[in-house]
């Protein structure tokens, strides 16, 4: 194991089903993630971002293989300590934002520290100090439901960067916004990034987004692959590729026509 | 998560939706109304009948508390009168009499007891004759004399004159027969027999035997004693106490429709709380990502469920307690007026709070079933929930 290995995934299958109706969403990923890494997790739509992630992330169990966090194998601790491992290390942007449209921006920043126990005049002070990161400080006391679509977005990285965390998830963070306000939020994120060395896991359509990673993982049909095909509809007849034994060498330079942006239902 | 944040966020989920809410609290609200309303009633009649027995032989027990065993049987006759008059001649009224038993302790209105042990012709006359018989108020009526009119065997009418030693007050338990002494009573006795055709040895309607009241263990051998000899003890204790029992009993089928509807009122908690569940799916598993442990979630489910059941208990038990209070002046100013000290429904601070705390703790059973489920929600499986 790496010296700075922020997170490790060893041969990490994963199958929902039985019998008949089995299906291999991931079919043995091996991955180690260094701390202060940008990467991108990409691949076609159902291939097993998601999925991936989510393990990585400790929100699921595998159904064989490991994931180590920081060296500490996560099998070994009970859900009491693998929520409480997740409270500190880890910070979420999903595919939908998850917010609490009733209460109030500050509200729903403050919701992690006050799952992790923060006392109240530390945690209102917290919060605020993550609104106003990501230049949200005068909509704290509105209502979640009254924002933008990436104000919005941004309340949801403040919520996950409240708690400091070493690793932020980020699921299509950038999948249902304009193409202006989803270039702000990567902005964000990598400043995040370069400023507080907080890694960077991100699942993306994205070609841009991806290309600002340090490191793309393609997944293909729950495997990892070196040489993706590329989309069916833009099949050029042959790109120049990387040779096969030197995964982490420069990718092709990405189309450049960014596709148009996935709609994902709220 | 701190409990104090804990109970805040239970609170605030709980007026999320305002509707359901209240409804769900309003049938735990009826429940625990009527629940406080039976048990106030079973306290306030079960008071009242545990002073009449204090007020029927308390007093006489330390009396008769070295008296080992029996210690003496008197006969009791009784005598039947065709009519009691007092000093008006135009009021005569129909009228019973039973034997004055030295012991017992009623409670009086004015004057004393009837002496058993004295010459004196003297009886003890419920109030409800006072006003019947002209005898203006009890103080007055104390010293004054009534006359029994008594028919012999040969078909004669003559009158019997006695004395008004006391006035008995009213009461549930103390009847309306008129108290004779001993004197009296054979005075009256005498009076009838003549012309009676004679009978076999002495007739004897009822027999009082006195024996230690406070060892409970030798009065029930007596009562098995009596028993083998075919004939049934009972005390004045026992009589009351089947009074009780039937009282008891009445109360305990009000408490079962009081906690039926508790039962039904558990039912809409469970189902507040599933709708509540189902539509904060995405939310339960966002704080589980968070880092929120299985344990506070349940606690935050149940905290809910019991919150409702406070509240609707505490609602319900302090609206029974304003209605009984109110019901109690009406009842006991109008139709219950002669039963000095009923207190037809008593509201104790205990039997109150064990209503509250009892509701919780049906609240808090009703809302584990929920509870677990969110608990158990796996927070991918919460996430991607539609
Ligand atoms: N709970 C589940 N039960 C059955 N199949 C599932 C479940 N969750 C995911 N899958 C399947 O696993 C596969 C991978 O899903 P995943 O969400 O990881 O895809 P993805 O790569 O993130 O796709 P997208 O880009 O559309 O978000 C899909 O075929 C999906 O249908
Ligand atoms: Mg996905």
């Amino acid at each position: 194991m790496r010296e700075d290995a922020v997170l490790e995934a060893q041969n990490l299958v994963k199958t929902y089903g039985k019998g008949d109706s089995l299906f291999t969403a991931l079919g043995g990923i091996d991955l180690t993630i260094r701390q202060g890494e940008k990467v991108a997790i990409i691949g076609k739509s159902g291939s097993g971002k998601s999925t991936l992630m989510h393990l990585l992330a400790l929100l699921d169990k595998p159904t064989s293989g490991a994931v180590f966090v920081e060296g500490q194998d996560a099998a070994k601790l009970k859900n009491g300590q693998l929520g409480h491992l997740r409270g500190q290390k880890f910070g979420f942007v999903f595919q939908q934002f998850f917010l609490n449209g009733h209460a109030s921006v500050l509200e729903n920043v403050i919701l992690p520290l006050k799952i992790a126990g923060v006392g109240r005049a530390e945690r209102k002070r917290r919060a605020l100090e993550a609104l106003k990161q990501v230049e949200l400080d005068d909509k704290a006391k509105n209502k979640a439901k009254d924002l933008s679509g990436g104000q919005k977005q941004r309340v949801v990285i403040a919520r996950a960067i409240v708690g400091n965390p070493s690793v932020i998830f980020a699921d299509e963070p950038t999948g249902n916004l304009d193409t202006a306000t989803g270039q702000r939020i990567e902005d964000l994120l990598f400043s995040l990034n370069a400023n507080q060395g907080i890694t960077l896991i991100v699942v993306t359509h994205d070609a841009d987004l991806a290309a600002r990673c340090d490191r793309q993982i393609h997944i293909q049909d729950g495997r990892i692959v070196d040489h993706p095909e590329p989309p069916a509809a833009t099949r050029e007849p042959k790109a120049p590729e990387p040779a096969p034994d030197q995964p982490d060498a420069p990718q092709p330079p990405r189309r450049p026509t960014p596709r148009p942006r996935r709609k994902v239902h709220l | 998560m701190k409990l104090f944040d804990l109970l805040a966020t239970a609170s605030s989920n709980m007026f999320r939706s305002k509707l359901r809410t209240l409804l769900t609290i309003t049938a735990i609200f009826i429940g625990a109304f009527t629940l406080t309303i039976t048990t106030g009633l079973g306290l306030g009649v079960s008071q009242y009948l545990d002073r009449q027995v204090d007020a029927f032989g308390a007093k006489d027990l330390d009396k008769i508390r070295e008296i080992d065993g029996i210690k003496s049987v008197a006969a009791y006759h009784n005598a039947s009168i065709d009519y009691v008059v007092a000093s008006d001649p135009d009021k005569k009224y129909q009228a019973s009499v039973t034997p004055f038993l030295t012991g017992s302790n009623f409670s009086l209105d004015a004057g004393r007891y009837p002496d058993n042990d004295s010459k004196d012709l003297e009886l003890m006359l419920p109030s409800t004759y006072l006003e019947l018989l002209g005898l203006g108020s009890a103080e007055s009526a104390v010293g004054k004399t009534v006359k029994f009119g008594v028919t012999n065997g040969l078909g004669k009418r003559t009158e019997v004159e006695g004395k008004i030693s006391g006035i008995l007050g009213a009461s549930l338990v103390a009847g309306t027969s008129i108290s004779p002494n001993d004197a009296l009573m054979t005075r009256l006795r005498a009076v009838q027999a003549v012309g009676q055709p004679p009978v076999a040895g002495e007739v004897v309607q009822a027999a009082t035997a006195r024996f230690d009241a406070a060892d409970t263990e030798k009065l029930k051998k007596i009562k098995e004693d009596l028993k083998k000899l075919q004939y049934e003890g009972m005390t004045v204790e026992d009589q009351i106490g089947s009074f009780k029992a039937v009282i008891n009993g009445m109360i305990a089928v009000l408490n079962g429709f009081a906690l039926i509807a508790l039962l039904a009122a558990g039912f809409g908690i469970i189902n507040t709380l599933l709708m509540s569940i189902q539509e904060r799916t995405k939310e339960i598993g966002l704080m589980k990502a968070m880092g929120m442990s299985p344990k506070r979630i349940f606690l935050l489910f149940s905290m809910e469920a019991v919150m409702l059941g406070f509240w609707g208990s505490l609602l319900g038990s302090l609206a029974a307690i304003g209605v009984g209070t109110v019901v109690n002046k009406l009842v006991i100013e109008s139709f219950l007026k002669d039963l000095v000290g009923l207190q037809l429904l008593t509201f104790s601070p205990v039997s109150v709070a064990s209503v509250i705390l009892l509701v919780m703790a049906i609240s808090f059973l009703a809302g584990t079933m929920p509870a677990i489920r969110a608990a158990r929600k796996n927070p991918i499986d919460s996430l991607r929930y539609e």
